[in-house]
């Protein structure tokens, strides 16, 4: 086999495609400042906000006998997920689909799955982060406790950030066009907002809208987190609604995922 | 055994043929030319040569794999540079050559190849800040970086202008004077004639001519024209215009222009000879493969003729 040499071989070394699609998409990642700061910053400046607000740190009976500050905190960590997956995924797949850059990377070595899995981590990535200055914000500022039974709370966290960005992975894979992508983006993110809490706190609702928001998957993660913020488990229902979610819409993501 | 083989390749989107039959080798170490017009199915056949595209019938393979199936070998042997092939736009020019440099074992130099493509002064911007024609340059950087035993490269210069063109043309030489073979999908005549060792025209899907630059002029129906004075009265136009190896007999004023084989003139100079005209300012040329690519696709049996106005 013939070698051309249009430039000279820096070296024969092994090939690591899915290590230079990370490192290249990693520092695209940390040039979109909009998108880090709706994700990483957002949800604890609008907790910090909040905290500022005379009496939302005083406990109440709507929310338990606990403050409206700690039954935020929950709300906090969803939005971070609802920016990560919701925001801003959805618009960088859908321009590599448009902009024809998932089809130029299969003609390489690497594969377009290794951009999408790469994009996906490192919203997923920015999200914990966010949920990590939360945490430390509301606990170190703010005097809010950690929840008292963590894993719980973080089983139910992880489970509807797969669930959020499986929205936001069915929809960029799905949509069109980026403009389509980014209309069907709003569409979902006012209902999951609503959800999650933003506006009124989940466990302060009642009646029928619980029932309904019970049933959403931030809903359902609302409330197996406020339930573990408290000490207690959350119920198998909830968790099971959350997961159930999860799997289904991470299972459609991959299975309705069009490549061009 | 040719390095690319690709037999009775048939594929439709949905109710449009792109290609029909095309039948293709490429030999290693050639410069092949893909020529036609817009729809003619050059980029459905190299898509499929890449592996991009699965055809619905037929077979291709590259160094004896399936393109899209056998994707690890495949890839590690091809360098590609799609007509519409997109980088992350945030991506400097140098960060974009690297990046596929990873990709593979025994890469070229990134930078070294960007100075040879002329982007070292925009080695730092970002692909959607360049002009289109460095975008083109840095795709073919991107194609070459992995050091491909074939690159196939469609629409190579579009874009460029003359003189990046010319450069462009002398980096691709030097690429097959390496030992790459390289597969170019062109509209430009001027473009084949100067790199290709051998070219394929295709038509509404189907090969219609192939063969060397010259042979495809040569072979062509009106591979020569020739044009003389001589008065309607003393020859009509229809005389010649039955005669074996003519094509074309067209009358302009005093003077006729007749188009054909080389057996086509010898035939007229023998009818002049026999009517005893002189034929006053002969002149006889060779058709350029300009002349003869658009005969051969404006051929009638080609059914699905293609729109001529398509082709730039």
């Amino acid at each position: 086999m013939t070698v051309p040499r249009t430039a000279s071989p820096v070296a024969d070394r092994r090939a690591r495609p899915g290590r230079a699609v990370l490192a290249a998409e990693t520092r695209l990642f940390l040039r979109e400042p909009g998108s880090l700061f709706w994700i990483v910053a957002f949800p604890t400046i609008l907790l910090v906000v909040l905290a500022f607000v005379p009496g939302f740190d005083e406990p109440s009976a709507d929310y338990g006998g606990r403050s409206f500050l700690d039954a935020y905190v929950p709300t906090s960590c969803l939005l971070a997920a609802i920016m990560g997956g919701i925001l801003a995924m959805p618009t960088v797949i859908s321009a590599y689909r448009e902009q024809h850059v998932l089809r130029r990377i299969a003609t390489t070595p690497a594969r377009a799955g290794h951009v999408l899995g790469v994009q996906v981590a490192l919203h997923a990535a920015a999200v914990l982060l966010s949920m990590v200055l939360v945490l430390a914000v509301s606990r170190l500022a703010f005097g809010v406790a950690l929840p008292d039974t963590l894993p719980a709370w973080l089983l139910a966290y992880v489970l509807a950030v797969v669930a959020v960005l499986g929205v936001g992975a069915l929809i960029s894979g799905t949509a069109p066009s980026v403009r389509a992508s980014s209309t069907l983006g709003i569409v979902a993110f006012l209902p999951l907002m609503f959800t999650a809490g933003v506006w009124y706190p989940v466990s302060a609702m009642g009646g029928l809208l619980r029932d309904i928001v019970a049933a959403t998957p931030t809903g359902a993660a609302a409330l197996a987190m406020d339930r573990a913020q408290a000490g207690d488990w959350p119920s198998l229902l909830q968790v099971s609604v959350v997961a159930g979610w999860a799997v289904l819409l991470a299972v459609l993501a991959v299975r309705c995922f069009r490549w061009q | 055994m040719p390095l690319i083989e690709v037999r009775a390749l048939r594929k439709t989107y949905r109710s449009t043929v792109a290609v029909e039959h095309v039948d293709l080798d490429v030999h290693e170490g050639e410069i092949i030319g893909v020529l036609g017009p817009n729809g003619a199915g050059k980029t459905t056949t190299v898509e499929c040569m890449a592996g991009l595209t699965r055809p619905d019938r037929g077979t291709v393979r590259l160094a004896g794999h399936v393109p899209w199936r056998d994707r690890r070998q495949v890839t590690g042997l091809l360098g590609v540079q799609l007509q519409s092939s997109g980088l992350q736009a945030k991506l400097t020019a140098r960060e974009a050559v690297a990046m596929v440099a990873a990709f593979h074992d025994a890469p070229a130099d990134p930078d070294e190849l960007i100075e040879r493509l002329g982007l070292g002064r925009v080695a730092g911007t970002r692909y959607a800040k360049l002009s289109g024609g460095q975008q083109q340059r840095l795709a073919i950087a991107t194609a070459l970086v992995g050091r491909p035993r074939v690159v196939i490269l469609d629409e190579l210069t579009t874009g460029l202008d003359p003189e990046a063109r010319r450069e462009t043309w002398e980096l691709i030489r030097n690429v097959r004077g390496s030992g790459t073979t390289v597969v170019l999908v062109t509209h430009l005549m001027e473009e084949a004639q100067q790199l290709c060792d051998r070219i394929t025209v295709l038509a509404g899907g189907r090969v219609v001519a192939e063969g060397t630059p010259d042979d495809v002029v040569a072979r062509s129906a009106s591979s020569t024209v020739m044009s003389f004075t001589a008065p309607a009265a003393v020859l009509p136009a229809d005389v010649l215009a039955g005669l074996p190896g003519v094509r074309q007999v067209e009358r302009r004023g005093a003077r006729l222009e007749v188009a054909g084989t080389d057996d086509g003139v010898l035939a007229v100079l023998r009818v002049l000879q026999e009517r005893q005209v002189e034929p006053a300012g002969l002149r006889v040329s060779a058709t350029t493969l300009d002349e003869a690519y658009l005969a051969l696709v404006r051929r009638p049996d080609t059914d699905t003729a293609p729109a001529m106005e398509e082709i730039s």
